[in-house]
């Protein structure tokens, strides 16, 4: 540790953010202990599902409102990544370093990102400072400053961050990709900004972001830990009673797939190249999500497992890394993935990686195939729940995507019922690659810019 | 402030900021009955702990933390070797070898050893640093003996086929360009090791030298594995929901019944980093650094080589001067000066021979590094002279000892404590007295160890500076449907 920890398997190298979204995203898990999950409704009628856990003095809460970078102004990406950087510097009667002294004092956690579809909190404290650090962050979401001197800091940082990104391949492919995957539509925007936008966006742009996308109709809220129901729910409404009744968001249209296959090379001075490739995937209430779920395990989610390590990685040491996943945005489905190889290899890992795709769309699995997968997606569901943080984030997810207080319980069942036929059919239907969209960032051979 | 997970600096190769294994150090049962507050904190805690020690007859160590909330165990085997014990010449071998780990026994075929785990509904994976090696599995608890077989059987069984090894050497020459190669910052956070260790094999990455590792063969690796993998090695580490008795008693079954290799299990003798005498300079210009960073390393001792307080003092010393939105540096060169756009400090004290105290910062516009450089070192002064206030300590040991609690809540980071801990000198005394030794740190300490080690002679300073060439180039096309972007 002196230098390095180096771990075997490195699946996210590129789209950091996707994947850790997605982690949340995924199918949840039921340990076999029973686990009491409540549906507690506050007096102001604000509703949250517990589970509580006595057995350490933590409260851990996960809430999101829906929203997110798609509704940054037109115009000006990166408001809502900007309003996440600003929320815990000052509130209330607390300026931005005590408001940040404070949350030392109390040694409570808050941690706010925004993804595409939504503004996410995650909020840890200690029981015996849970009435005071509730009080912080009910000031956060209701009397954020966003003072100038303060935006100014955070705003450099922002530019810093983006001058980064703009010579990292990682950021710079999954950045092309969604670029020429949804063009003008909000999911093509970069959700941390431009150069441009960031020196553009103004206290009144966060002020107003909150305004519009911090109410009660589009809150859903996870708590576990250290609290009972009675106590969650006087917690509810002091946090979040306050706060307005309905949002105001802009409708966010819903993508339609279209056009022809395209590859983008970004020529970047690196030994390797990193690629991101990616097409239409299943949204998350498609009726087909969990065979397709099965599907992208064994193809290329699964590690050590999947089809693409074995061909890419394992038979042949091309890369490190490789993989696939999919990616369930509010109004778009993308199945995506990538791979990272030294320059001279991008073509030949890319044409393996298609010939897989192209296999699969054919075939779909053998019964042997789907057996493993059931195996251990059914397997390895109790791994999921054995932390509180772990199962706020589970319980927060299965909320936002409608999923149903019941969908713990069903969700194996689930798995266990889809049949080869069911993966035939959806492979088909998801592995065409109809709109193949390829970006990659390095000086890359055997492969030429398509469709452009 | 924003959590800028984009920004340089891997979390692999500065740990305090990394969040995962370093930071969490740990105490056992003892946590439950904590109160935060450090006043009643320091009160001597009741004997009681979670975690259970035992010792098979062939030396392999064993430790059980029983977490019964979910049922599910972590399974982890902890070898006392790593990077810096690799013959000369030899760089990347540890590293490799743990990779090759997954390539067979007798009984299992090459590449089956993970899918067999996925088969089991489970989650594998191994990771390799300086002073350990580490392989573990995440299982539903009734799976627990099948991984205990597995992992013990390839702790004397492993077969290594030709092909194999070489294709796999093409893997982790994929991992070096990923990590490193592609990568300025980490290329010059590699370049200062070199320059801070004299002689101290941590001078050299543990992924390896290219030119080195484009050499390793099958017979490096079974020499590797032949000398250090062995019972007598290891710590055997369950976290979860079992008994000890129960994971004793396979333990017995499986492992135990590997003899152990006289050969190793004694000290740990690595060559001896002599005093630094001279503050040595890193400059690194590339035309792929998006922004002017700074850094400084300086050399430190470890939590097991530290004068007893001395390891616990310097932690609290990294959290009050760089590890929040109000810490010495921050508030310095990010909210007042305005030179940096985030400034941070911390201590990485978990290695068996030394440590490193570090500082970090990004240029804010077009700010110089040397006015950066210069405000840290003001920063370092302030606090050499004058020391910390009563407030900043308390604050600090309320947030290390929340982090403690914090950390309680997962099974998998007590494994990775303890293991860590053990595989690396440091007993399990050590790790569930942790909570009262942080306690237990003065102001006077803070400053004393500020003024030992932040000593110049004892660092490295290194600048990543960016160059005009080399950036991307994005061609301007007419037509097709992107948005408009930068």
């Amino acid at each position: 540790m002196t230098h390095a920890i180096l771990g075997r398997k490195h699946l996210s190298l590129a789209v950091a953010a996707p994947l850790a979204a997605l982690s949340l995203l995924l199918l949840a898990a039921l340990p076999a202990n029973a686990m009491k999950i409540q549906k507690v409704i506050s007096k102001k009628g604000i509703e949250a599902w517990l589970v509580e856990d006595h057995s350490r003095p933590i409260l851990s809460m996960q809430f999101a409102f829906a929203g997110g970078s798609s509704q940054d102004p037109e115009g000006k990406p990166g408001v809502a990544t900007f309003v996440s950087g600003m929320l815990d510097e000052g509130a209330g009667d607390l300026d931005s370093e005590a408001f940040q002294n404070r949350l030392e004092d109390l040694a409570a956690k808050m941690n706010v990102t925004a993804s595409q579809d939504h503004m996410s909190v995650s909020f840890q404290t200690l029981t015996q400072n849970r009435g005071e650090s509730l009080k912080l962050l009910q000031m956060a979401l209701t009397s954020p400053h966003f003072e100038a001197k303060d935006a100014e800091r955070i705003r450099e940082q922002l530019i810093a961050s983006l001058r980064v990104e703009e010579k990292d391949p990682n950021k710079t492919a999954a950045n092309e990709w969604f670029k020429l995957a949804f063009g003008s539509h909000p999911y093509g925007r970069p959700g941390n900004g431009t150069l441009t936008s960031v020196a553009a966006i103004t206290p009144d742009d966060l002020h107003g972001y909150v305004r519009k996308n911090f109410a009660r109709d589009n809150l859903k809220i996870a708590a576990v830990g250290d609290i009972d129901a009675a106590q969650l729910g006087e917690a509810l409404d002091s946090v979040f009673g306050d706060l307005p009744e309905k949002s105001d968001r802009k409708p966010v249209a819903e993508v339609s797939w279209q056009g022809t296959p395209k590859q983008r090379i970004v020529q970047m001075p690196n030994p390797q190249s990193v690629v991101q490739f990616g097409f239409q995937g299943l949204k998350r209430n498609d009726p087909d999500f969990i065979p397709a779920y099965i599907l992208n395990y064994v193809v290329g989610g699964g590690g050590f497992s999947s089809k693409l390590m074995q061909e890419v990685r394992e038979k042949r040491g091309l890369a490190y890394s490789v993989y696939t996943y999919l990616y369930p945005l509010d109004h778009a489905g993308i199945f995506a993935g990538g791979v990272a190889t030294e320059n001279k290899s991008v073509g030949q890992s890319l044409d393996l990686i298609k010939a897989e795709l192209e296999l699969a769309a054919r075939d779909g699995l053998t019964e042997e195939e789907l057996r493993k997968a059931k195996d251990y997606l059914v397997g390895s569901f109790a791994l999921r729940f054995d932390t509180s943080a772990k199962i706020a984030a589970q319980l927060l997810a299965i909320q936002l995507d409608n999923l149903g207080i019941d969908y713990i319980d069903r969700r194996n069942g689930e798995i266990e019922a889809v049949t080869v036929a069911d993966i035939k059919r959806v492979a088909k239907r998801l592995m065409e690659q109809k709109n193949l969209i390829v970006t990659v960032a390095g000086e890359p051979e055997g492969i030429r810019e398509v469709g452009l | 402030m924003l959590q800028l997970k984009s920004l340089r600096t891997p979390p692999y190769s500065n740990p305090s900021r990394s969040g995962t294994l370093l930071k969490v150090q740990l105490l056992g049962a003892l946590l439950m009955t904590l109160a935060l507050s450090p006043a009643d904190a320091a009160q001597p805690p009741a004997p009681s702990q979670l975690a259970f020690h035992g010792k098979l007859d062939n030396g392999l160590e064993v430790v059980v933390v029983p977490d019964r909330r979910a049922p599910v165990v972590t399974h982890m085997v902890w070898y006392r070797v790593g990077g810096a014990d690799e013959p000369q010449g030899k760089s990347g071998i540890a590293h490799f070898l743990e990779h090759l780990m997954f390539k067979g026994t007798d009984k299992i075929a090459p590449g089956e050893f993970s899918k067999i785990v996925a088969g089991l509904g489970g989650q594998d994976n191994a990771f390799t640093a300086q002073d350990i090696t580490s392989y573990f599995q995440r299982v539903a608890k009734e799976k627990l003996p099948q991984v205990m077989e597995m992992e013990s059987d390839r702790m004397a069984n492993l077969r290594l086929d030709e092909k194999e090894v070489l294709t796999e050497r093409k893997v982790i020459l994929e991992e070096r360009r990923s990590r490193v190669d592609n990568d300025p910052g980490s290329l010059l956070q590699e370049q200062m090791m070199a320059a801070m260790y004299v002689a101290h094999p941590y001078h050299t990455p543990v992924i390896g030298w290219e030119t080195e590792m484009r050499k390793l063969s099958r017979a490096d690796a079974l020499a590797f594995y032949k000398k250090f993998y062995a019972p007598n090695n290891a710590v055997l580490v369950v976290t979860g929901d079992v008994e000890p008795d129960e994971v004793m008693a396979l333990a017995k079954a499986t492992y135990g019944k590997i003899p152990a290799n006289p050969e190793v299990g004694g000290p740990r003798v690595r060559p001896t980093e002599p005093e630094p005498l001279a503050e040595r300079r890193v400059i690194l210009r590339d035309g792929r650094v998006g922004k002017a960073t700074f850094e400084r390393y300086y050399l430190t001792p470890s939590s097991t080589t530290a004068p007893p307080g001395e390891a616990e003092a310097l932690q609290i010393l990294a959290r009050i001067i760089g590890s929040s939105a109000t810490s010495r540096v921050y508030n310095a060169l990010v909210r007042d000066e305005k030179t940096a756009s985030s400034a941070s400090a911390w201590y990485s004290g978990m290695a068996l021979d030394t440590g490193r105290f570090g500082f970090y910062a990004i240029a804010a516009g077009d700010a110089k590094l040397e006015d950066i450089e210069a405000s840290m070192d003001r920063v370092i002064d302030e606090v050499i002279r004058n020391g910390v206030t009563p407030e900043e300590l308390e604050r600090a040991k309320t947030g290390e000892i929340a982090n403690l609690i914090y950390a309680s809540d997962s099974q998998q980071s007590l494994a990775h404590t303890y293991g860590w801990n053990l595989a690396t000198g440091r007993t399990i005394e050590d790790v569930e007295s942790r909570q009262e030794r942080l306690n237990a740190v003065t102001r006077e300490q803070v400053q004393a160890v500020a003024a030992k080690y932040l000593d110049r002679k004892r660092s490295v300073t290194g600048y990543l500076i960016p160059v005009p060439s080399g950036l991307a180039k994005v061609q301007p096309r007419a037509g097709g449907d992107a948005a408009t972007f930068h």
